[in-house]
């Protein structure tokens, strides 16, 4: 069996492009958490301008995947790792697209002559979400499953907080009717955070297939 | 338990075995052949070792391994080809349908038909095409008369996909077909005589791609009959003609599995290794 140099190359290259792509997107959501609190307005839109990036990238992996499958045809770790590549390349670049979601949200609040607009405290809901991003990501990057399998427990907490902006959300709009759009997209917030959480989830259950090439799903 | 309790419950570090035993599933139920504790020697040199495997019925197992791991010594194992090798010592028990194929009274010629061998070389004999299929059966005495030869060619040509590339040219010697056709020929000729197990050593190592998809499609058509031991070095071949793969490594037998779990999920580091080319 010769040694395939070109081939591990091009897995090295791929793993690197996509710890580029997991730098990238972890930026954006602490980005995306900011401004919740702080409505920067140019942070805001800095995150929708940039989020080009992501997509290019997340192309231009599935096409070095593709290329890889069929130039070299891989098989066992290799091949699971492609596989994982390509579905968690995926997931990225939906939590990209979430990021963008938060700020555009908090364009439309931030706009908001709402009295109320400012009511709603999801810090909590963003540091567990960050942690659960994180915790893939690393969990990822160094093909930990242990780890990954802890994050199934902070998604827990993040459901239940999602819960309870709802119930704050509901209570808001019929306290002060006068803006529902601004309670709305507040709500939607919440929506976008719980979906960041869940695609961290996702990458989890990817990482645990890698590792141990057991599909495993928690919902 | 929940789903959620089970999964976090796990052993959550699934290392790779690394002992020289072997790994995976090397026996079925109701098999072919047998091999218990077996091993090889040329002279002193230990080539095989320990090795325990069955061979089911109708099943494709292929067997791969670097060079010189011992594919070829213990395929020749299973019809005594051994036998024919100075200085080369088998021990250990194998079993055809229950019968010590080492038994006194087992005569090695209607064994090797019955577990017969296809080289990596063609090797047509230097006869017509028809005296190539032919032979086999007439020392055997599987034919009466001559009608029934010529049926047992015509259905041996058939079954390895020949018959019409050659029934207009029966008389013609087989050493005048391509490589490919050739090499088909070897497998008519191993399938005259009725085998229920067919070896083959690297069959399409010197064949071209279509040639070797031909002989491909063949060896899934020939596992409805007969059961099948094929050596390669080609993991795609292997992935794509075998049920089940057995890996060897300096005489040992390392892991045995289904061929679609090998190739996703290997249990064995040194599997592992070779089949994605970062051996030693
Ligand atoms: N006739 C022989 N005399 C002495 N040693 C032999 C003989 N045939 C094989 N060997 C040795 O036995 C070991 C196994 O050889 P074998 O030919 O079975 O390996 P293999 O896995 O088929 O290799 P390859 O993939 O190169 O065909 C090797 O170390 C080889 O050198
Ligand atoms: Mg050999």
């Amino acid at each position: 069996m010769p040694v395939h140099h070109t081939f591990h190359n091009e897995l090295e290259k791929l793993n690197q492009k996509l710890l580029t792509m997991v730098a990238m997107v972890e930026d954006r959501v602490r980005k995306a958490v900011t401004v919740i609190e702080t409505h920067d307005e140019e942070l805001v839109k800095s995150i929708i301008r940039s989020d080009y990036q992501i997509d290019d990238m997340e192309v231009e992996i599935e096409e070095d995947c593709l290329k890889i499958m069929a130039l070299h045809q891989p098989v066992a770790s290799d091949l699971r790792f492609l596989i994982t590549v390509i579905k968690v390349n995926n997931e990225i670049e939906r939590i990209g697209d979430m990021a963008v979601n938060i700020a555009k949200r908090v364009d439309v609040i931030s706009q908001s002559t709402s009295v109320m607009k400012g009511a709603f405290d999801y810090s909590e809901m963003s540091e567990h979400v960050i942690t659960m991003l994180k915790m893939s990501l690393d969990a990822l990057v160094h093909r930990d499953a242990a780890m990954a399998r802890q994050i199934f427990l902070i998604e827990d907490k993040v459901n239940t907080l999602r819960n309870q902006a709802y119930d704050a959300v509901v209570k808001m709009l019929s306290l002060y009717p006068e803006h529902p759009g601004c309670m709305i997209n507040n709500y939607l917030l919440a929506r976008h955070l719980e979906r960041i959480a869940d695609r961290a989830t996702n990458i989890a259950e990817e990482v645990i297939y890698l590792v141990e090439g057991e599909i495993v799903r928690l919902r | 338990m929940s789903g959620k309790e089970e999964i976090l419950s796990e052993v959550t570090t699934k290392a790779l075995h690394k002992e020289r035993e072997t790994v995976g599933s090397p026996f079925v139920e109701n098999p072919r052949m047998t091999c218990r504790e077996v091993n090889v020697y040329y002279g002193d040199k230990k080539a095989i070792n320990n090795v325990n495997i069955d061979i089911a019925r109708n099943e494709v197992i292929a067997m791969i391994g670097p060079s010189g791991c011992g594919k070829s010594t213990f395929l020749r194992c299973l019809n005594r080809m051994n036998d024919t090798i100075e200085g080369c010592r088998v021990t250990g028990d194998l079993r055809l349908d229950g019968m010590d194929i080492h038994d006194k009274n087992v005569d090695v010629v209607p064994l090797r038909a019955r577990v017969g061998m296809v080289f990596q070389k063609p090797n047509p004999f230097p006869k017509s095409i028809f005296d190539n299929v032919a032979y086999g059966p007439k020392i055997h005495g599987l034919a009466q008369n001559k009608a029934e030869l010529d049926e047992i060619v015509e259905r041996s040509l058939k079954k390895a996909g020949l018959w019409d590339e050659v029934k207009d040219r029966l008389t013609q010697p087989g050493t005048g077909l391509s490589g490919g056709q050739q090499q088909r020929l070897c497998i008519a000729r191993a399938i005259a005589v009725s085998p229920e197990v067919i070896l083959m050593d690297e069959p399409c190592s010197a064949l071209d791609p279509i040639a070797t998809a031909r002989i491909e499609e063949l060896i899934a058509e020939l596992r409805q009959h007969y059961s099948i031991v094929i050596v390669t070095h080609s993991m795609q071949q292997a992935a794509r003609v075998s049920q089940r793969t057995a890996y060897f490594h300096l005489g040992d037998l390392i892991e045995v599995g289904m061929t679609d779990r090998v190739f996703t999920n290997p249990r064995h580091q040194l599997t592992e290794d070779y089949i994605t080319g970062r051996f030693g």
